[in-house]
């Protein structure tokens, strides 16, 4: 049995948010909610997982850190050391402290570039990629909930026009 | 969803407001044509850069013998305004950063355009280093890549390679940081858009931003995530411009105060400066409502707490100086021989601007008035000025060996390159008031229900 995807357009943040609780409470499976800015919950209450984007950042990080230890170990200390200003660097240990700042300012380059690529790549978010929301509105002041069903249309319908959806349409 | 918030809390969106409005409201500057005073504006800042541009290229052309330097003072209006600027640049960061941390929900009215104001800012400060090296065509000799000489590297003990880490650092990840924080405006500037050029280039800019739900999940937490790597960056960028003098040993210069007072310094010019730009801005882009006495209250808070920071590393310096009593640290300055020397009016200049006209925002009244904050805004700009100029030029006036002593005179070299760079300031300002959304509207309108004025009312009405 084939689905059907409904779009209902809501104009209010509160009333979306108990429609998709009780939605979730009655079974039916959301597909996508296209808003206009963060509704706070809503996340939760669509039965979204938790992003793991703040964990790649983390391993960026590292991997700046440990880029920005090997380049200056190596430009500094391995292939061409020198004495500057009776500071001599022949060894990682003696020269360290000045390598603080860049490896800490390599690892935030490294954590915070690759986490916005990161999240644009998943999010598929790039120059000359079309919008995908079904309605201009849902960037200004409406909320739009695809929610599909195998069972009767029509109970559907009648349950989002009851929880305060201003429109309701079928997905082409 | 509950969204109380205490209603001795002053609203920070005012009037009656629906999410419609805030996106019409953001949205007009940018449908709306420009008017006369924009175009005024706009052609002086050009001529001004313009006028930068010619002295920038005499420079080149010639060399940096057309500035004012000297054999003494091989540092001076350069280096001040390439402090300056960077300083100014501090507070967007902050103020996007800093503030979410903290869940400053004031912040919202006014970040877009402080972050604005930073990436402009650093542009300005990073022209004063490359043009200071005389020859530009080699200014990638700073990139840690085998360089034209062979295989002779970066020297990473200099904090002057720092600066270029550094500052390269808080650049781009301020500019990705704004960037994400605008595809949701740009996507709703698309979608009303009329005229078909416009909609493309808000479509190309908005990066097909849609809203899906799982896509505003990561945004905010990218959000998060990246106000939590830049707050750190913020203090590490003017730590380290202030390293470059704190490393030398030059009396005045070889301070260990320096790194958290440049700080402090650099939040308290930058707040100066967004706050001369806001000011004028809610008046001529009609943001009245969205930016309130409440914000301007605010910002004037944090540059008293950090002008008192300021205030007392000068107490602070003044004091060691003489404390020390080495002959050395009386000319450094803060100093009884800097009060009463040839640079006394410098010297004044930044006790009367950053220490003693900031002190009138203790009273309410003057904190609150707009014309005062303005004209303070002002006064701090030109005082912080006055500091890098006093750090650079009295210190280095009077050195170890009396023969050398002197003064620095400007040519009209650098005079020209410093108006320029205010002119290209406003220029980049300018154009971006007429073609960004301004506000971040999309976090305005998830605190509307909250801190709303009508929505304020309405909760407190239900509650009687």
């Amino acid at each position: 049995m084939s689905s059907t995807t409904i779009q209902a357009i809501f104009d209010d943040d509160d009333v979306l948010l108990s429609a998709v609780k009780d939605l979730k409470a009655a079974n039916y499976r959301i597909e996508e909610i296209f808003t206009p800015f963060p509704v706070h919950g809503l996340d939760k209450a669509a039965g979204l997982k938790n992003t793991r984007i703040a964990i790649t950042s983390f391993i960026y990080g590292l991997i700046g850190l440990g880029f920005a230890t090997w380049m200056m170990n190596f430009m500094m200390v391995a292939d061409w050391p020198q004495n500057i200003g009776g500071k001599p660097s022949f060894s990682f240990a003696e020269n360290s402290p000045a390598f603080i700042p860049i490896m800490f300012e390599l690892t935030v380059f490294f954590a915070a570039h690759l986490m916005v690529i990161t999240f644009y790549m998943r999010s598929k978010l790039w120059p000359f990629k079309k919008a995908e929301n079904p309605d201009v509105r849902t960037t200004d002041d409406h909320f739009l909930l695809e929610v599909s069903t195998v069972n009767d249309v029509k109970t559907l319908e009648n349950l989002l026009k009851d929880m305060g959806a201003k429109e309701i349409k079928t997905k082409a | 969803m509950s969204h109380y918030e205490a209603p001795i809390r002053e609203p920070l969106i005012i009037g009656n407001k629906s999410y419609h409005d805030i996106t019409v409201d953001v949205a007009a500057p940018v449908e709306g044509k420009a008017n006369k005073k924009w175009w005024i504006a706009f052609t002086i800042a050009l001529l001004a850069f313009l006028y930068g541009i010619g002295a920038i290229i005499y420079t080149i052309g010639t060399g940096i013998g057309v500035w004012g330097l000297n054999n003494r003072i091989n540092w001076a209006w350069d280096i001040t305004n390439f402090v300056w600027w960077v300083g100014i640049g501090h507070a967007g960061t902050l103020i996007s950063a800093v503030l979410l941390l903290f869940r400053q929900k004031w912040r919202m009215g006014i970040n877009r355009s402080a972050e604005a104001m930073t990436i402009f800012a650093v542009f300005q400060a990073g022209l004063f280093p490359i043009i200071h090296m005389g020859r530009v065509w080699n200014a990638f000799y700073v990139l840690p890549i085998p360089n034209a000489l062979g295989s002779l590297w970066v020297n990473f003990n200099s904090p002057l390679l720092w600066d270029v880490f550094a500052i390269s650092t808080y650049l781009s990840v301020s500019l990705v940081f704004w960037y994400t924080g605008l595809l949701p405006d740009f996507a709703m500037l698309r979608d009303r858009a009329v005229r078909p050029f416009q909609k493309k280039i808000y479509s190309l800019l908005s990066f097909g931003w849609s809203g899906r739900l799982k896509d505003w999940q990561r945004f905010e937490e990218v959000s998060l995530v990246l106000a939590g790597l830049a707050t750190p960056l913020v203090l590490s960028v003017h730590t380290i411009v202030s390293m470059d003098f704190a490393t030398s040993v030059i009396p005045g210069w070889h301070s260990t105060i320096f790194p958290p007072y440049f700080v402090a310094g650099a939040i308290f010019s930058g707040f100066a400066m967004v706050q001369t730009l806001l000011l004028i801005m809610r008046k001529v882009s009609n943001l009245e409502a969205y930016i309130t006495k409440v914000h301007i209250e605010n910002m004037n808070k944090v540059i008293l707490l950090t002008g008192g920071i300021v205030s007392v590393a000068y107490i602070t310096e003044f004091f060691i100086g003489w404390y020390s009593g080495s002959s050395y640290e009386d000319y450094t300055y803060l100093s009884v021989g800097a009060a009463t020397g040839p640079y006394w009016w410098a010297f004044w200049a930044l006790i009367t601007c950053n220490f003693i006209f900031p002190q009138t925002l203790w009273f309410k009244k003057l904190r609150t008035n707009f014309v005062w904050s303005f004209f303070i805004s002002i006064v701090i700009n030109i005082g912080m000025w006055f500091e890098r100029f006093d750090i650079i030029v009295i210190d280095l006036s009077r050195g170890h060996l009396p023969s050398s002593w002197t003064m620095f005179s400007p040519t009209f070299v650098d005079v020209a390159i410093f108006i320029g760079t205010i002119g290209f300031f406003f220029v980049l300002f300018l154009l971006y008031a007429r073609t960004f959304p301004v506000i971040a509207q999309a976090e305005l309108k998830s605190i509307l229900k909250s801190s709303g004025e009508n929505y304020k009312k309405l909760r407190g009405d239900n509650h009687e």
